[in-house]
């Protein structure tokens, strides 16, 4: 593994091509306050951030990742559009893989701008593959934003499709929802022995803790409702499964797409998305014929990307984590703007990675 | 140098750990007083006694202080990460039998099992302004399954006793704790949910992975180990 002086130089050089391109550099604390980044990722940050305390500030996270600390600090007192640059430690927990670093290097760039998305989108990974050419990584590359306009334009009940929502970075559950409302997996005993009682409550233990009856009665009825909601179509589901499967170069994948949305037009605005975004990459030089394109990357790992995701890996180093990673979080500065909100785009480079493979200095 | 075998220091735990042993022909007990930490091994040479608390057996084997430690295998797996590399499990002792479980208010007639919790802790979230709080002291455990399980919206509030109280208190709106008969989960109003098995859990016998052993020590544990009748 790379000095941590030839590191800190690689991140001071990455920074230095960031800021040429018109980022401004910024700092974020080391120690965040944990309730923001719960709310946001939920418990299973925990595992993967370190939390420590005091008892006058409570629950502290040493940051986990820059982007959260950024996207506020816009959001507060940003000028638009606005573009940023960062280097610094980031802290993850590291309890499955002793091998993995548990503190490392981030070098970032951040762009804040309403106009022309895709243009964003490109400028930001356009510059990261001029960056990371030398070192000959693959690129991954996928949209949330497509699987998320199918799921909002399938013919089912709103409150099924918030639920599909809520679960697109979980895909077993997402997966296990989508076949109880098609209908392809039984409804469970309890369930419908509850759907079937003429009064539910009749006989049931003490009422009992913080959630009241009327939660109780509420969920009841939204699953009486559910179920006379009549089961999703098989072949909305097809399409689903065909659109999760799209994995080739990015000219055919967005051929492919578009077949698709022939049957699911709700994708067609988020596949004209992915048309500009090719343009505007062909538009930096890069051979979109030759850039792969899979619609279900970044569904495990980036919880808070909404659109653009992608990804640079060592083919030859399977046992490193990514290079880099980036992509589109509007629905973050959303979460985090407090009634406001900006479409955003950045990504990361480990510069003690690119070391490691040889990379300039 | 002797075998440093790590036992429960008090309790039903210990008792039962005693009694496993001296069916297998090899006595434990305290040296002095009921009070006394120090203990003695009869029956087999070059062993010695180390009584701790069961909660600390798991990271005394990690540490590599002791060599062999009986505890439950729900403390090794929440206290230890990647245990299979630490510890090695030589016998499973039969007792002790308990189940970790996530429990729910028995008045929850809409909750049945995981995916029901998980679309609750979605509707709690939004009327409450807070996620749906689980009480637990076994946080990496349950935090583990929940995830694998694909639950969300939830927080994992700390409780190192009591727990089944949580709810009626208000602290907590569901909980996962060990049960061996169900009998406290009635007798506070809560059910299991149907899928809601986190861990089968028995008091085990270890063996660290990375303590030293020199050559007297190795042939003491392949003394034990066949007394024991482990191959």
């Amino acid at each position: 593994m790379a000095a941590r002086a030839a590191i800190l130089a690689e991140a001071a050089r990455l920074r230095g091509i960031f800021e040429a391109a018109g980022a401004v550099p910024v700092e974020t604390p080391i120690l965040q306050p944990a309730e923001v980044l719960l709310d946001l990722y939920g418990e299973d940050i925990r595992a993967r951030a370190y939390v420590t305390s005091d008892t006058l500030r409570g629950e502290q996270m040493l940051r986990p990742d820059f982007t959260v600390p950024v996207v506020q600090m816009h959001m507060t007192d940003g000028a638009e559009p606005a573009r940023y640059t960062y280097a610094g430690e980031v802290f993850r927990r590291q309890e499955e893989d002793a091998r993995r670093a548990n503190e490392y290097i981030q070098v970032g760039f951040e762009i804040f701008a309403r106009a022309a998305p895709e243009q964003a989108d490109a400028e930001v990974f356009a510059l990261f593959c001029d960056i990371l050419r030398p070192l000959g990584l693959r690129a991954a590359t996928g949209d949330i934003g497509i699987l998320m306009a199918a799921v909002a334009g399938l013919r089912t009940s709103a409150a099924r499709k918030t639920a599909l929502l809520r679960h697109i970075w979980r895909p077993r559950r997402f997966r296990a929802l989508i076949d109880r409302y098609a209908g392809r997996t039984p409804v469970p005993e309890a369930r419908a022995s509850l759907l079937a009682a003429a009064d539910p409550m009749a006989g049931a233990a003490p009422l009992m803790g913080l959630r009241g009856p009327d939660e109780i009665a509420a969920r009841i009825k939204a699953l009486h409702a559910d179920a006379a909601a009549g089961p999703l179509s098989g072949t909305e589901v097809d399409l689903l499964d065909a659109l999760l499967a799209v994995r080739e170069t990015s000219d055919n994948a967005l051929e492919h797409l578009r077949d698709i949305a022939v049957d699911l037009p709700a994708i067609v605005p988020a596949v004209d998305r992915l048309a500009r975004r090719l343009d505007a990459l062909a538009g930096r030089g890069l051979d979109v014929a030759r850039l792969d394109f899979e619609a279900s990357y970044g569904r495990t790992q980036m919880e808070y990307y909404d659109g653009f995701v992608f990804g640079f890996y060592a083919e030859s180093r399977p046992d490193l984590p990514p290079v880099a990673t980036g992509g589109r979080y509007d629905a973050l500065t959303r979460q985090l703007g407090q009634g406001r909100e900006i479409p955003a785009v950045g990504g990361v480079i480990r510069p003690g990675l690119v070391l490691d493979l040889g990379g300039a200095a | 140098m002797s075998l440093k075998l790590g036992v429960p220091s008090k309790g039903r735990l210990m008792d039962k750990t005693v009694e496993w042993f001296a069916r297998h022909g090899i006595d434990l007990g305290r040296s002095g007083s009921e009070r006394e930490y120090a203990g003695y091994v009869r029956g087999i040479e070059g062993v010695e006694l180390v009584l701790l608390s069961a909660g600390e057996i798991p990271r005394e084997l990690a540490a590599g202080r002791i060599h062999l430690g009986v505890t439950g295998t729900d403390l090794v797996r929440e206290k230890l990460g990647q245990w299979e590399q630490q510890v090695e499990e030589l016998a499973e002792l039969g007792f002790g039998q308990a189940d970790l479980v996530i429990a729910v208010p028995r008045c929850w007639v809409d909750v049945a099992r995981l995916d029901d919790l998980d679309a609750v802790a979605a509707a709690f979230r939004a009327r409450h302004g807070f996620r749906l709080r689980i009480a637990t002291k076994y946080h990496r455990l349950v935090r583990d399954f929940l995830r694998e399980n694909g639950v969300a919206d939830y927080q994992l509030v700390d409780s190192q006793g009591a727990t089944e109280g949580t709810i009626k208190n208000e602290t907590a709106e569901a909980i996962a704790d060990i049960t061996s008969s169900g009998d406290t989960l009635r007798a506070n109003h809560l059910k299991i949910l149907e899928d809601g098995l986190i861990l089968k859990s028995q008091a085990t016998l270890y063996r660290a992975r990375s303590a030293a052993l020199d050559d007297a020590g190795r042939a003491t544990l392949g003394a034990l180990r066949a007394r024991l009748g482990i191959d």
